[in-house]
């Protein structure tokens, strides 16, 4: 009997572990493996992982986009974010495009369960906030809508913006 | 992986000896072979197919995997069901809307899933409701019920609601005969004055919604199951029917007096016909449609007071009768279309009829006598032949695709395998005990899956540990792929299942709506967007609009509030992620909670009868710090001048070196 909970012990061990990833709940951060992963050539360049390679901006504010992107962040963003430098679930917005290139920007809106288990820049902030941030589902469409209404809210508040992107 | 199949085998003995000391009737099946492995679905893995089982006296449906038999939804359909609020929230309790008013519970019995070309083609499931005659739509992106049809005139539609190949009608009947229209009538006027109705129900093909194309006024009969031609036979219904004496008391002995009873069978493309040549007559009744709307999930009521009648003594060809042996049950037809079982529950013979010959006698016009105008076709002109002696209480019948039948006797309690074509008797196996219905994936459709099948009993007894006087019922699944039938699994299942049907994993898994998208939220009451949240008065009606993120609810703090106010509550979840609905409920609200799915509104209605502060809470666990997501509604006394104020964390929201110190402070607890 003793053998068969030890049995049992383990296959609830070995499937808690196998599960890891794909939970959304999961708080505790995972010590890195032995050998020590390869980084992606996008995290150490600062631009996170995910679907967004390369974005290139104009110097002009869209003003359609920046009206689109601004209905997305009251529906769905909000909720968590301020467009100050509070925090109040999750980090205020102000000066993110100061502080983050406009392709971590974009990935970590697109990919975040991904983001938040692999860029070092987005494990640290999950440290600080103590809630994951959920995906809303937003489309990389939506998601550039997203960033420049961003843009558009550093300019006001900062006088400044795209000073991460360079 | 290795591990636990060792783990697996310390078990299965122990396992095995359990079922044998419990069970004395067979249980030499059990021993030999590899069962447990059959039916076993590992952890993370999928199964083959989804079964949906009506839930008889429940009125819901519940949603099985198999081979597994693991329990993995109860759709709730003609039941309250306070666990989400369907049936309590302001957006769906209008789906019990009936003649009757509002009629909170029903019994459901079978299980119908759409078809195209003879086959299940996964977009939605119907079910009836017997007892306050109705039948409802199930999404099966959503696994939601969507709409309730009432059929008007009718009294416990057990016959119902049996779908045509392409998804053409559904097709009922009366299982009691009543007076048509209602009326004050002796009960012992029943030959004069009760009637009965075949209904037919279309179908719009793009949205599936239901309406009532026609009804056939039918002899005072008891009309029990039906199933729809196929292939060959497409275009014809085929209903058995109990009570051709006309009984009306202890119909258990007057209801069985005659050695055969009646099948009707209709041919709806020609009631088609009489119906576009204007051949029907218009009755005014009560009926209810009750719709939900997709964009916003409230459901629409509306009551209809039109019904179009068709009478078989105007329109000639359109129904005929043909003997059945003894107070039938079930009416089952082969996958070509060209075969027609039909079970006489007091018979030791099935009588299978032939569909060509069925036409043939039809032009011949064969016939023996008529009822009420109805020609009444001779019983060996149609027959293809006799299941002789098979078993004693022949129920119901389903096919594997390979030329056999399975029918299921409750009086002896077994499942016989027979083959259609020589109707010889292949092979027999007892179930645990006496099974009403039973399904095989496809079973009755022209494309059956015949690798299970899953026998649904009406007694289980001893089958598993007991709980008091009530019981799970029990089901056996049995793998029907070899010569034999093999049973490889017990389970039990939720209330008294009827009729089931089982469809393949992948017809269905990858349409299955993950959430709502918020962008098509067109809930008038919607809050798209946190900063929307607030609360508004209109007279004595209050109106708070909520949303749901996690982990907190705003407005969290709700003052102005008075006894005797109406409080809407309009929830929504603002989550667009996968299975993070969000809870809510209120101290002391005598309806429900609800349980919002993420894009979606819901609202409850409160009605606060004492001054005080109350909690509001999300119920479902949704995140770290779900224990957190909760608020305050402040109810002040009748006529007191308390403004209405709401709020979430005002204090901090206006002071940042506040919060920037409040939130040092959490992180600090949190790591302590």
């Amino acid at each position: 009997m003793k053998n068969l909970t030890l049995i049992k012990m383990s296959i609830i061990a070995l499937l808690f572990y196998s599960c890891g990833s794909g939970n959304n709940e999961r708080n505790t951060l995972s010590t890195p493996a032995d050998s020590e992963p390869e980084v992606p050539q996008s995290i150490a360049e600062g631009k996170g992982i995910g679907e967004i390679k390369e974005v290139n901006l104009e110097e002009e504010l869209d003003a359609d986009m920046v009206k689109m992107g601004k209905s997305i962040y009251d529906m769905k963003c909000s909720a968590c974010h301020k467009l100050t430098d509070q925090r109040v679930v999750g980090p205020g917005f102000q000066g993110v495009t100061n502080r983050r290139k406009p392709e971590w920007i974009m990935n970590m809106i697109t990919n975040v369960d991904v983001m938040l288990e692999e860029d070092p820049e987005a494990r640290a902030m999950l440290e600080e906030c103590l809630t994951r941030m959920p995906n809303q589902n937003v489309s990389v469409g939506d998601a550039r809508n997203i960033l420049e209404f961003f843009r558009e809210n550093d300019e006001e508040k900062t006088g400044n913006k795209d000073q991460a992107n360079s | 992986m290795i591990l636990y199949k060792n783990a697996l085998l310390l078990l299965l003995p122990v396992f095995l000896i359990g079922l044998v000391a419990c069970n004395n009737r067979d249980s030499s099946q059990l021993i030999h072979g590899d069962a447990a492995q059959q039916a076993y679905v590992p952890p993370g893995e999928y199964d083959e197919f989804y079964a949906f089982l009506s839930g008889g006296y429940s009125g819901q449906i519940t949603v099985y995997g198999l081979p597994s038999g693991r329990l993995f939804k109860e759709i709730p359909v003609f039941s309250q069901y306070p666990e989400n609020g369907y049936g309590y929230s302001e957006e769906t309790k209008n789906m019990f809307n009936t003649s009757y008013g509002f009629v909170p519970w029903d019994d459901s019995h079978h299980i119908e899933l759409s078809q195209q070309n003879g086959e299940f083609d996964g977009r939605w499931l119907f079910v009836n409701g017997n007892n306050t005659p109705r039948i409802a739509r199930i999404d099966l992106t959503t696994f939601e019920t969507v709409e309730i049809l009432e059929i008007p005139d009718v009294a416990g539609l057990h016959c119902s609601p049996f779908i045509t190949e392409n998804s053409e009608y559904l097709v009922s009947g009366t299982r009691f005969s009543v007076p048509i229209p209602q009326e004050d009538v002796p009960i012992d006027t029943y030959k004069e004055n009760f009637k009965g109705l075949i209904n037919y129900v279309s179908l719009d093909q793009e949205h599936g919604h239901m309406d009532l194309a026609f009804q056939i006024e039918m002899p005072g009969f008891n009309y029990d199951l039906a199933r729809n031609g196929k292939a060959v036979s497409h275009g014809w219904s085929f209903l058995t029917t109990y009570n051709s004496e006309q009984a009306r008391t202890l119909l258990e002995v007057n209801a069985s007096q005659m050695d055969k009873d009646l099948m009707a069978i209709v041919n709806w493309k020609k009631a088609e016909e009489y119906l576009a040549a204007g051949k029907f007559t218009e009755r005014e009744t009560s009926y209810y449609h009750n719709l939900m709307d997709e964009g916003s999930g409230i459901v629409n009521s509306e009551e209809k007071t039109i019904t179009k009648i068709l009478d078989p003594k105007e329109c000639p060809d359109m129904v005929y009768f043909i003997p059945v042996p003894k107070s039938p049950h079930g009416c089952d037809i082969d996958p070509s279309g060209e075969y027609i079982v039909g079970n006489g529950k007091l018979s030791a013979d099935m009588s299978v009829y032939s569909f060509s010959e069925i036409m043939q006698a039809i032009e011949e016009e064969n016939f023996d006598g008529e009822f009420d105008g109805i020609p009444i076709i001779n019983y060996e002109a149609g027959l293809h032949g006799i299941v002789q002696k098979p078993g004693l209480g022949p129920l119901h019948t389903e096919f594997d695709g390979r030329g056999n039948a399975y029918t299921t006797f409750f009086i002896s309690s077994e499942v016989v395998k027979w083959d259609v074509e020589s109707k010889e008797i292949l092979d027999r196996q007892s179930t645990f005990y006496s099974p009403g219905h039973l399904v095989i994936p496809g079973g009755e459709t022209r494309k059956p899956n015949g690798k299970y099948l899953v026998a649904m009993n009406k007694i289980t007894k001893d089958r598993f540990l007991p709980t008091g006087p009530e019981m799970m019922h029990s089901a056996q699944l049995f793998d029907i792929s070899g010569e034999k039938m093999k049973l490889i699994l017990d389970f039990p299942t939720k209330a008294e299942p009827h009729y089931a049907q089982a469809i393949e994993a992948e017809k269905l898994m990858a349409n299955s709506k993950k959430f709502y998208p918020i962008e098509d939220n067109t809930h008038p009451h919607a809050t798209l967007g946190e900063g929307n949240s607030r609360v508004e008065r209109e007279g004595d009606e209050v109106h708070v609009y909520m949303t749901a993120m996690r982990s907190h609810l705003a407005p969290d703090n709700i003052e102005g509030i008075k006894v005797g106010d109406k409080v809407f509550f309009h929830l929504t979840n603002l989550e667009q992620d996968w299975d993070v609905p969000h809870g809510f409920a209120m101290q002391g609200a005598t309806n429900a909670e609800l349980l919002v799915m993420p894009g979606q509104t819901r609202t409850l209605l409160w009605e606060p009868k004492r001054v005080g502060v109350f909690a509001f809470y999300c119920t479902d666990f949704c995140s770290a710090l779900h224990q957190e997501m909760s608020g305050y509604a402040r109810v002040s006394p009748q006529g007191s001048n308390v403004p209405l104020k709401w709020g979430l964390n005002e204090e901090l929201s206006d002071n940042q070196e506040a919060a920037n110190t409040f939130y040092e402070q959490a992180k600090a607890r949190a790591s302590q």
